[in-house]
């Protein structure tokens, strides 16, 4: 599903380049449940975002469901990131002007779909995150965790290949952070593939495989027995 | 571009975030308001100054007669000449489709005037229907002299109000008989003239009558020719000019003058004394359209400002938009559509309350200076479509740099 090869990403900061990524190699097969570890500032962000193409890398080759990611133009980046991925961040970004449910239609939007089939299809993935009854509520109405919530449903939404998140459980308290793992992992059982950047080591401990980043390399990767979230709620 | 969807897209982004849609609709329908405003007080301004500084049509050319002052073909110096009604036809032929208004004109300086039992002492004038726009006369009550009136040589009567005050007082005159040197004569019109009382003391008949009334023959006193409004007055000035000599000449040729005798008739061409009105309009008029352009621009800077302001508060809105794909067109377009939607409504909103107010309170304002200000409907409306336009322009720049920025750091903006 995802290849990497010789991937590198520096920063320019004036005169000065930051070397961030240094070659990375890295695949990963549908249906896994990944989560990418290391030391803040080892790169596991800036990794991710060049999966999500959010950002470029500076040399080596990335292919997506067998498609090259090369040399795209904004319009091609954004018809792939719609039809692609489904991205989870940590602050959760929602447009705080629209409800749950506005939120969750809003890639279908984008993908052209009608009004009304949208908001038939959104409610179905806010049903399958547990909110139905909060569809109508803005996310400053929402507790974190019900936002992550709705994250997660606006990733579906599209039916994407692949969902790409960030530290989705860094603002939320450990028994929330279990729930929502718990609703990721039974995504992947649907067999959906994802990728988790985490630093919390019981978090990665829920996924099938952690990969373990340090400078740039990639200095580990291994699968792991699946800890079920659902035991720790 | 202009779905259905995106129009709900765009409706509900505003609808839920009013207090930006207010502010910016606020200082467009102000910026537009203030527009017609001015143009409003700018067209009053200038009809104000006209109506103050012009008792008779500023663009008139007048012809006397005189007395001849040097020896000519035979005749003595000293000849009185004497205009008649062909003298006036032949200073028009030729020149019809030049003349606004024309008319010549044959009076009697102390004409005894009764109505019952007041009577006094008037000016009676035998003019052309055309005489009442030379003259600047505006009709308060039944009409002017008409071409029927004079063709039929009818013994009809346009009063001054001055005079109708003396002899009707607070009645009515129209359709009264009054004498005029002994013959009855129907008032048919009441006139006011920014001459004031001194020219409000006329009474003017039709000249085919007058001249049998007062035995006059064909003899006129005098004539008097418009040409229609120039803007520039040295173009004015050079087309009356050109004009008059024609005249002269034709005249002086028919009446066997001298060409040097400045005596024998006098042209008396009113626009060489409207030099500094010309001036001081055409430097008003300058000064409205440089502070209606300066404001204009205000607008237009301060449409940019909000579109400006809009982008980068909506950055973040912007980089999530993108991540779920959104294509840059699209960022564009939906930044756009929601500024020319508001600019649009808005704007026109300022319009019709500009409009409405000029409309409403115009009428009323009485000062020397303003009078019955107005706009010109097809002027507002094309600054309105300028205005629009100028948001979308000014509102591109920054809709397209918001749609370039990478969505990595787009969605880092806080
Ligand atoms: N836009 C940027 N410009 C310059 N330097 C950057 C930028 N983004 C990241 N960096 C730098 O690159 C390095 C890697 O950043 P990255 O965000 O990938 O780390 P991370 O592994 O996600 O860390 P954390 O666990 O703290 O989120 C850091 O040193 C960071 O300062
Ligand atoms: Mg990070």
């Amino acid at each position: 599903m995802i290849e990497i090869k010789d991937l590198h990403k520096s920063y320019k900061m004036g005169k000065n380049s930051l070397h961030v990524l240094k070659g990375i190699n890295f695949s990963v097969q549908e249906g896994e449940l990944v989560s990418i570890m290391g030391s803040s500032g080892s790169g596991k962000s800036t990794l991710l975002n060049i999966l999500g193409m959010l950002d470029e890398a500076d040399e080596g080759s990335y292919t997506l469901d067998g498609v090259p990611i090369k040399n795209l133009n904004e319009k091609l980046a954004a018809q792939y990131r719609n039809k692609f991925l489904g991205f989870i961040f940590q602050s959760f970004n929602l447009i705080n002007y629209k409800s749950a449910l506005d939120n969750v239609a809003l890639p279908l939007y984008y993908q052209g779909v009608k009004r009304s089939e949208r908001m038939e299809r959104s409610m179905a993935y806010l049903e399958k995150v547990g909110l139905a009854d909060w569809a109508t509520h803005k996310p400053n109405e929402l507790s974190g965790g019900q936002k992550q919530r709705v994250a997660i449903a606006r990733a579906l939404a599209s039916d994407p290949k692949v969902l790409l998140a960030d530290e989705l459980t860094g603002a939320l308290d450990s028994k929330t952070s279990y729930e929502i793992m718990d609703l990721i992992q039974q995504i992947n059982d649907e067999g959906r593939t994802i990728l988790v950047v985490t630093h919390e080591e019981d978090i990665a401990h829920m996924t099938k495989r952690i990969v373990n980043l340090k400078d740039g390399v990639i200095i580990d990767d291994k699968k792991v027995t699946q800890v079920r979230a659902i035991q720790n709620v | 571009m202009f779905s259905l969807e995106r129009w709900q897209e765009v409706f509900e982004t505003i609808s839920k975030n009013k207090l930006r849609t207010f502010l910016t609709g606020v200082s467009v329908a102000s910026g537009i308001f203030i527009l017609v405003i001015l143009l409003g007080v700018s067209v009053g301004f200038q009809n104000g100054i006209e109506s103050q500084f012009q008792n008779d049509a500023e663009n008139i050319i007048e012809i006397y007669p005189g007395l001849t002052s040097i020896d000519y073909k035979g005749f003595n110096e000293g000849r009185r000449i004497q205009l008649k009604n062909d003298d006036y036809d032949l200073a028009k032929k030729g020149s019809e489709t030049k003349i606004e208004f024309a008319s010549p004109m044959y009076q009697i300086f102390a004409g005894l005037i009764s109505y019952k039992n007041e009577s006094g002492s008037y000016r009676v004038e035998g003019v052309q229907p055309d005489y009442q726009f030379l003259e600047k006369a505006d009709i308060i009550e039944g009409r002017f002299l008409n071409t029927n009136d004079l063709e039929n040589k009818e013994k009809y009567a346009v009063i001054g109000n001055r005079a109708k005050k003396d002899l009707f007082g607070s009645q009515s005159p129209i359709g009264k008989y009054i004498k005029i040197s002994g013959l009855n004569f129907k008032v048919v019109g009441v006139f006011t003239d920014p001459g004031g009382d001194r020219e409000e003391t006329r009474v003017y008949v039709p000249i085919s009558t007058a001249q049998i009334v007062f035995g006059a023959g064909t003899d006129i006193r005098s004539m008097g020719f418009t040409l229609p409004k120039e803007s520039d007055y040295d173009q004015a000035l050079k087309q009356s000019s050109a004009f008059a000599a024609r005249i002269e000449n034709l005249l002086k040729t028919k009446l066997i003058i001298d060409p040097r005798d400045e005596s024998a008739l006098r042209i008396n061409n009113n626009i060489e004394n409207t030099k500094e009105i010309y001036l001081l309009i055409s430097a008003m008029r300058l000064f409205f359209w440089a502070v209606g352009i300066a404001t204009l621009l205000a607008g237009i800077i301060g449409v940019s400002n909000i579109m400006l302001i809009i982008v980068k508060e909506r950055t973040k809105e912007i980089g999530i938009r993108k991540a779920l794909g959104a294509e840059p067109l699209s960022i564009v377009g939906m930044i756009l559509h929601e500024s020319i939607f508001v600019t649009t409504v808005s704007g026109l909103f300022g319009l019709i309350f500009g409009l409405v107010l000029l409309e409403v309170v115009g009428p009323f304002i009485e000062l020397d200076f303003i009078k019955n200000p107005s706009v010109n409907f097809s002027i507002a409306v094309s600054t309105l479509i300028l205005l629009i336009a100028a948001g979308a322009i000014a509102g591109f720049f920054p809709a397209w740099r918001g749609a370039r920025i990478k969505p990595i750091d787009a969605l880092r903006d806080e």
